[in-house]
C-alpha cells in the first residue's frame, strides 16, 4: 500500500502541491494528466528520487519520506526503457538482484520465470542498442520486476510503441498483475490503456490531484471542468437547476433527478448523443432541433458540431453513420441523448 | 550547389586552404629538414632521453592526477545545481587563461619558505622548486581545465533516468557510480586524459619558472636552439613531435577499443 499524505515537492519548473493519495496493497492505479501535470514527478517522489518539501510517503506501514531510493522498494520504468546500454540483456536483467537477499536458486528460477514469460530467452547476450522498441520494453519490465519490488511504477511505458506492440505488452501487463500481485502504478495519456487495465485513476492538474476514484467513476462522473474536460466530456455547459431539470442557452434538459444546487455544471460525453433526422421513438428523455455547424473528421470517427437553441453539442459518430444520415453542415437534425448519460457537478 | 559557386565561396575555401597550409607547412618542414643521422644522433643523447623521459611522465603524472582529483568535480558540476556553479565554473577555467609564466610564479609564490604553505611542504620534505614534483605541480595546474571540462560534458551526455533505475532496483549511491556512470563516462575520461597529457607535455613558461632543471623537453629543446641554434634543436623538435604523436595514437587505439563495448 502507498498512501501519502500533504505531500510537496519543488523540483526546478516543477512543483507538486499537497498531494493526498492512497493506492491500495496489489492494485492496478493509473495516473492521468496533460503533458507538466507532475506525473513523472510524483513517481520520482514516490520511488524517493526527488526530494521532499513537506508531507510525508508510507510504502506498506513504513515512512519512506526520508529514506534513499534503494530503500523504498519500488522499482521505476521510464517511457525511454533507461536500459544500460554498457551492459546485455541478461546483465541488465541480473542488475539489482544482489542487492536484495534473495536464495540463489530462488532468483535464479524468477529471472528464468520473468525470461520465458516476456519471450526474451533469444535476445540475452544482446546489448540494448541492437534491440528493437518492444524488446526494449520488455527487458525494461523485467529488470524492474527481477528484484521482486512492492511497487512497480511505470511511466507510459506503452506510448512511445507502435499500435502492435502496445497491445502485446498491455497484455503482457495484464497477466503480470494477475501473476505476482504486485502492486502497479501507471502513467499513461491514454484512456483505451487506463479503462483496460486499472482499477482505479487519479487526474492530475499544474501539480494537484484533481479527482481520484475508480476508473468509471472517473470517467463517468468528472469531479469538475478539468476532469470533465480531460477524459473526453467535449460537451460541459453552465446551468441552473430548477427541480429535475437544468436550464442553459434556451433549452430545458430533463436530468431525471433532483439537484440540490442553483447553478452548476452539466457534462455529456459526444458518444452518448445520438443524431438523427427526425425525431425518434426512444427511451431517451431529451430531444432537441438543431443544426449542423460543422463536420471534423478524425480518422475512425467524426465529430459532429450542432447548435441547438443557444447551446454547441458536440457529438461522436463512426464513418458509416455519417453517410446513413447524410450529415452535412447547415443539415437539420435532431440530437437526442438519455437523463443517465448527463453528469453534474 | 555544383554549378554557380559564387566568388563568396572560393574566398571561404581559399581562406581555408591558406589556413592548413599555415599549420602544415612549417611542421613539414621541420620534419624533412634534420638528417638521418642528426636524428639517430641526437637520441643517443642521453639528456636528450632524459629530458624526454621527464616530459613523458611528468605530464602523465599530472593526467593521473586530474583523473584522480578532477573527476569527482566533474561529476558534480554535471550533476547538480548551486548557487556560485558559475563562478567555481569560471575558476576552473582560469589557468587556461592566465599566462603561463604567470602560472609558474603563482605557484612559486604559495611553496616558497616564508608561506605557511610552502613550510608545510618543506616539513613533510617536499620541494617544488626545480624538482619533477614541481613540474608535475605546474603540468596539473594547467591540463587540470581541459581534464574537468571534457568530463563534465561525458556525465552530462549520461541520462540521470540511468542512475535512477539504479538506485531503484537497490544500488547506493556509490554502488551506481561505479557500476553505471563510471563505465560509461570512461571514454571521455580517456578523451580528458589525453588532452590534459597533450597540453600538460606542451608547457614551457611556467614550467621554466618552477624549474629550469631538470629539464623537460621543451625546455632543453629551448636551450639547444639558444646556444647551438636552429640546426640542433629540429631533431629534438621532431622527436618530440613523434614520441607525442605515438603515445596519442597508442591511447586513442585503447579509448576505441572499449568505445566498442560502450
Amino acid at each position: 500500500m502507498i498512501k501519502i499524505n500533504d505531500l510537496s515537492v519543488s523540483l526546478g519548473l516543477f512543483r507538486l502541491y499537497n498531494i493526498n493519495l492512497t493506492i491500495e496493497e496489489g492494485s492496478f492505479f493509473v495516473l492521468m494528466g496533460p503533458t507538466g501535470a507532475g506525473k513523472t514527478v510524483l513517481l520520482e517522489a514516490i520511488a524517493g528520487l526527488v526530494p521532499v518539501r513537506s508531507g510525508s510517503i508510507f510504502i506498506g506501514n513504513r515512512d519512506v519520506t526520508k529514506l534513499p531510493p534503494e530503500k523504498h522498494g519500488v522499482s521505476i520504468m521510464y517511457q525511454d526503457h533507461s536500459l544500460f546500454p554498457h551492459l546485455d540483456v541478461i546483465e541488465n536483467i541480473r542488475y539489482g538482484l544482489r542487492y536484495h537477499r534473495l536464495d540463489k536458486c530462488e532468483s535464479d528460477r524468477r529471472v528464468s520465470e520473468l525470461v520465458d514469460q516476456l519471450g526474451l530467452s533469444h535476445l540475452l547476450n544482446r546489448l540494448p542498442l541492437n534491440l528493437s522498441g518492444g524488446e526494449l520494453q520488455r527487458v525494461s519490465l523485467a529488470r524492474a520486476l527481477a528484484v521482486n519490488p512492492r511497487i512497480l511504477m511505470l511511466d507510459e511505458p506503452l506510448s512511445a510503441l507502435d499500435p502492435n506492440f502496445r497491445y502485446e505488452l498491455r497484455q503482457m501487463l495484464k497477466s503480470i498483475h494477475k501473476t505476482t500481485k504486485v502492486t502497479l502504478l501507471m502513467v499513461t495519456h491514454d484512456f483505451g490503456e487506463a479503462i483496460s487495465l486499472a482499477e482505479r485513476a487519479a487526474i492530475m492538474d499544474r501539480g494537484r490531484i484533481v479527482q481520484t476514484g475508480t476508473v468509471d467513476e472517473v470517467f463517468q462522473k468528472p469531479c469538475c471542468n478539468f476532469a470533465a474536460d480531460f477524459v473526453g466530456m467535449r460537451n460541459i455547459f453552465p446551468v441552473q437547476f430548477k427541480g429535475t431539470k437544468a436550464v442553459t442557452g434556451g433549452l430545458v434538459v430533463e436530468l431525471g433527478r433532483k439537484i440540490d444546487q442553483d447553478a452548476g455544471h452539466i457534462a455529456i460525453r459526444p458518444e452518448d448523443i445520438v443524431i438523427s433526422n427526425g425525431r425518434i421513438r426512444s427511451s431517451m428523455r431529451n430531444s432537441f432541433q438543431g443544426r449542423v455547424l460543422s463536420v471534423i473528421d478524425l480518422g475512425f470517427f467524426y465529430e459532429i458540431e450542432i447548435m441547438a437553441g443557444e447551446v454547441l453539442f458536440r457529438s461522436l459518430i463512426a464513418k458509416g453513420a455519417l453517410f446513413e444520415l447524410n450529415i452535412r453542415e447547415k443539415a437539420e437534425v435532431v440530437i437526442s441523448f438519455k437523463a443517465a448519460a448527463i453528469h453534474n457537478f | 550547389m555544383k554549378k554557380n559557386k559564387s566568388l563568396f565561396f572560393y574566398l571561404f575555401l581559399s581562406s581555408g586552404i591558406l589556413i592548413l597550409a599555415f599549420i602544415v607547412l612549417p611542421l613539414l618542414q621541420m620534419i624533412i629538414s634534420p638528417s638521418y643521422e642528426m636524428m639517430k644522433f641526437t637520441i643517443m643523447d642521453r639528456d636528450v632521453l632524459r629530458s624526454m623521459w621527464l616530459s613523458i611522465y611528468t605530464a602523465l603524472s599530472a593526467s593521473l592526477i586530474a583523473f584522480i582529483f578532477g573527476t569527482p568535480l566533474a561529476y558534480l558540476l554535471a550533476r547538480s545545481d548551486f548557487r556560485g556553479k558559475r563562478l567555481v565554473e569560471s575558476i576552473i577555467d582560469l589557468p587556461i587563461v592566465i599566462p603561463h609564466p604567470v602560472v609558474g610564479i603563482a605557484i612559486l609564490s604559495i611553496v616558497g619558505k616564508n608561506h605557511w604553505f610552502g613550510q608545510v611542504l618543506a616539513d613533510l620534505g617536499i620541494r617544488i622548486m626545480g624538482t619533477p614534483a614541481g613540474i608535475i605541480t605546474v603540468l596539473t595546474f594547467v591540463g587540470l581545465p581541459f581534464y574537468i571540462n571534457t568530463v563534465k560534458d561525458g556525465f552530462q551526455d549520461i541520462s540521470p533516468r540511468l542512475e535512477n533505475v539504479s538506485r531503484s532496483l537497490g544500488a547506493s549511491m556509490a554502488g551506481t557510480f561505479f557500476r553505471v556512470t563510471f563505465p560509461l563516462a570512461k571514454r571521455s575520461m580517456l578523451t580528458g586524459s589525453l588532452m590534459c597529457t597533450a597540453r600538460a607535455i606542451s608547457e614551457f613558461g611556467a614550467v621554466v619558472v618552477v624549474a629550469y632543471h631538470p629539464m623537460i623537453a621543451p625546455v632543453m629543446l629551448y636551450e639547444r636552439f639558444e646556444s647551438y641554434g636552429l640546426k640542433y634543436s629540429q631533431p629534438i623538435s621532431v622527436w618530440l613531435i613523434l614520441i607525442c604523436l605515438s603515445l596519442f595514437l597508442v591511447l586513442r587505439i585503447v579509448t576505441l577499443d572499449k568505445g566498442v563495448k560502450a
